[in-house]
């Protein structure tokens, strides 16, 4: 008799931990080809309230620490990304349907672009920050500054790279994110959670949602302790944009809109996705003897 | 024995007021098809003029006009010849620059000495710096280089009244920089430096269209924001307007920068140079009768010097001179309009119906007009509704605090986050709070300082985007965040 497997049940990561939603609610998670692959939590309303408390627990810390620590940390999540490429590369394959060479090269990307950001949090400072010359006797300085808590609906059909490529820039300047992962393709952001549980990641500062964009937006984006809202996972859907956008201006959160589709992920992503999420603080002191 | 002040008035015979003011759209003066309505100087009450409304037809073609200049002129004009017309806006401005703070004046109620020394010096100055980056785009974004140097097309611009003319300079200057054109709609009661700012892009033969005046109230703004074809909408006024105008934008390729309301905490440790400090609390809330959305409305004192301090501010008070916004005497001028004057009222009479102490130095106000002394409240907690609300007025909130992590906790309990200030003489202490404070702009060890080289912009609800410096390139340019 052979022996039977022990197969993984794929939850919630919340402040850390990995919680059932607090629903009780599952949803079932097929292959490409439709064959059942596992049941994922359904992140409820509760859910997005509690990642929201962990993630602002978790944004004076994680914002405090030195831009090189974040660095390090950020690199060190491709680091473990590479540790586990045989488990990562399977899970592409399931959930992307794609050819074992194309799911090494989303993997590599998304490690690369790991790295890559990684690199600016002791940058983004130097090439966005400014002295300004003020017509007057005083040291004048901006420099950029977390926005907060930031929301990100990941994107749908890019699983891995896609999810890398929005939670990295919002975390490297201090930010911590509440994340909805992609609702057909969300078993390569567990393992992405599972991935930054045993990195240096501070619990609370990813927090990874399973489970619908449209059901769970509508709260984070009306969130009063939200800062900021990514609307990238619900590219095309303009309908489901705009109520968003206008929940978001409750608090006048920054919004990233959504794009008309889902953006190609190889490509350079430039400052964008990172400068949406800083604010400018410019501090002033006179000089005198 | 006292010695009184022997009267000091400007001249406002520098100031040609027409009876009646029509909308600026194409490079002519044209009749609005609204209901035209008065302005007034708050310090008298008397009709200065009457403004056409700008109806939604208006509105349209203005912005048709606008459209028309960009395509056809102005964003296809190169940089450095653009640079040249807003240098010559700059130096018909300091020109015309005692005839515009006349104006400012007369129509805000703002001290002379404010509008002559503040507002149109850096009204000015704003041309000249973002005149100069006309042709230096490519240096301005981080990563775009020459793709980075395109213009948005037109940006629809709606300012409040608290600084007229340097709001318009805030919002059209980096506009036509980047190659934008522009319909602006200034304030209901303090249109009448923008429409002869309009006049001075007349004499500086700036092409018809490049910039557009429509005055009027909530419904021009509302006709202006949402109107389809405007790229990019720039506001500056209340929070709730704000928010407004974010709702009306969602689901637009419309870019937005929005600066709002503030409830700056201004905190002061018990190692600071107290004289300058007081100095800087009275700027910090008295500068332009409070009607500052980054004022210092909030004092954080430490508990160990509250009474010293106290004392001292209470006896600078009691040499502010509130009255005739002409005299160049005065420090305190008139309230804006007769609306703002019973916020102001209503505000302050709940803050004493709450409990809190309420002190003016004695002042005689005059009779006419709008007015309202320097006030400070004591004893007042983080629930008070005049610690929290945005007064837009000559208040005072003052707490105290005993550690600096209880002054942070206070400073940042706030949806706002504008500005702040912090007065001590710790070096680490002030790099250390300006670090931990959750506002746009920190001011440290002075206050109420404004620069067109110094990016101006909140977090939290009061507003994104950045006005002033490099920074504020962006919201003009493609590329730009």
């Amino acid at each position: 008799m052979s022996r039977i497997d022990v197969r993984k049940t794929y939850k919630l990561f919340i402040g850390g931990a990995f919680p059932r939603s607090e629903s009780g609610y599952s949803y079932q998670v097929h292959d490409t080809k439709g064959a059942f692959v596992a049941n994922a939590a359904l992140a409820s309303r509760k859910d997005a309230r509690d990642a929201v408390v962990a993630a602002r627990k978790a944004f004076g810390g994680w914002s405090g620490k030195t831009a090189y620590n974040r660095a390090q940390i950020l690199y060190r999540i491709a680091e473990l990304m590479e540790d586990r490429r045989p488990q990562l590369v399977q899970a592409l394959r399931q959930s992307e349907g794609l050819t074992a060479a194309r799911a090494e090269r989303a993997l590599d990307d998304a490690i690369d672009r790991l790295v890559w950001y990684a690199g600016w949090a002791d940058k983004l400072t130097q090439v966005i920050g400014n002295a300004n010359p003020v017509a007057g006797p005083y040291f004048n300085l901006s420099t950029p500054e977390p926005t907060g808590v930031v929301a990100v609906l990941a994107p749908q059909e890019s699983s891995l790279l896609g999810l890398v490529s929005a939670i990295a820039p919002v975390i490297v300047t201090g930010n911590t994110v509440v994340v909805i992962s992609s609702f057909e393709r969300p078993l390569p952001a567990v393992t992405f959670a599972e991935i930054l549980a045993t990195s240096d990641v501070p619990g609370g500062v990813v927090n990874i949602l399973t489970g619908s964009a449209a059901t769970i937006a509508p709260w984070l984006a009306s969130h009063m302790d939200v800062n900021a809202i990514d609307l990238v996972g619900i590219a095309g859907d303009t309908e489901l944009a705009t109520s968003l956008e206008v929940a978001a201006a409750d608090n006048l959160k920054r919004v990233r809109r959504a794009p008309a589709a889902e953006p190609d992920w190889s490509a350079d992503p430039g400052l964008d996705a990172m400068t949406a999420f800083v604010e400018t603080k410019t501090v002033w002191h006179p000089m005198g003897v | 024995m006292t010695f009184d002040y022997a009267p000091a008035l400007e001249s406002r015979s520098i100031v040609d007021i027409k009876a009646s003011y029509g909308l600026f759209v194409d490079g002519e003066f044209v009749d609005g098809s609204g209901t035209s309505f008065k302005t007034i100087n708050p310090a008298t009450e008397e009709v200065l003029a009457e403004v056409a409304e700008a109806t939604e037809a208006d509105v349209d073609a203005a912005v048709r006009a606008a459209r028309r200049a960009h395509t056809r002129v102005w964003s296809r004009m190169p940089g450095k010849e653009r640079a040249k017309y807003l240098y010559r806006i700059a130096r018909i401005i300091q020109e015309r620059s005692r005839e515009l703070a006349v104006l400012e004046t007369i129509d805000n109620g703002k001290p002379i000495k404010e509008s002559r020394d503040v507002d149109i010096p850096v009204v000015a100055a704003h041309f000249f710096y973002y005149a100069g980056w006309a042709d230096k785009l490519e240096y301005a974004l981080p990563g775009n280089g020459h793709s980075g140097t395109r213009s948005l097309g037109v940006a629809a611009q709606v300012i409040p009244w608290n600084f007229p003319l340097l709001m318009l300079a805030w919002k059209i200057a980096p506009a036509l920089a980047c190659g934008n054109t522009v319909v602006l709609k200034p304030a209901e009661t303090t249109p009448l430096t923008a429409l002869l700012f309009a006049e001075i892009c007349q004499q500086a033969d700036l092409p018809p269209g490049v910039v557009n005046i429509v005055t009027g109230a909530g419904a021009t703004g509302q006709a202006l924001v949402g109107h389809p074809d405007v790229d990019k909408v720039a506001f500056t006024g209340s929070t709730e307007v704000g928010k407004a105008i974010a709702r009306a934008v969602a689901g637009t390729d419309k870019r937005v920068t929005l600066e709002l309301g503030g409830k700056a905490a201004n905190i002061v440790f018990d190692d600071a140079p107290l004289d300058q400090a007081v100095e800087g609390i009275v700027d910090g809330i008295f500068f332009n009768q409070g009607h500052v959305c980054c004022a210092g409305s909030r004092l954080l004192v430490q508990e160990s010097i509250a009474d010293e301090l106290l004392t001292k501010l209470k006896r600078r008070m009691s040499t502010l001179r509130v009255g005739d916004p002409l005299d160049k005497n005065t420090d305190v001028g008139a309230i804006n309009s007769a609306e703002q004057l019973a916020r102001i009222r209503e505000l302050s009479d709940i803050g004493e119906a709450e409990g809190a102490g309420r002190w003016s130095p004695e002042c005689e106000l005059p009779t006419t007009g709008f007015w309202f002394p320097p006030t400070l409240f004591t004893g007042v907690t983080q629930a008070h509704r005049i610690a929290r609300d945005e007064v837009f007025g000559p208040v005072l909130s003052v707490l105290t605090f005993r550690t600096p992590s209880e002054a942070i906790e206070k400073a940042n309990n706030t949806p706002y986050g504008l500005s702040a200030g912090v007065w001590t003489d710790k070096g680490s202490r002030i790099l250390h709070m300006a670090g931990a404070l959750r506002a746009g702009v920190v001011w440290a060890n002075t206050f109420n300082k404004f620069d067109p080289t110094s990016p101006f912009g909140g977090f939290k609800e009061s507003g994104y985007g950045r006005e002033g410096g490099r920074h504020g390139l962006e919201a003009y340019l493609k590329g730009g965040e």
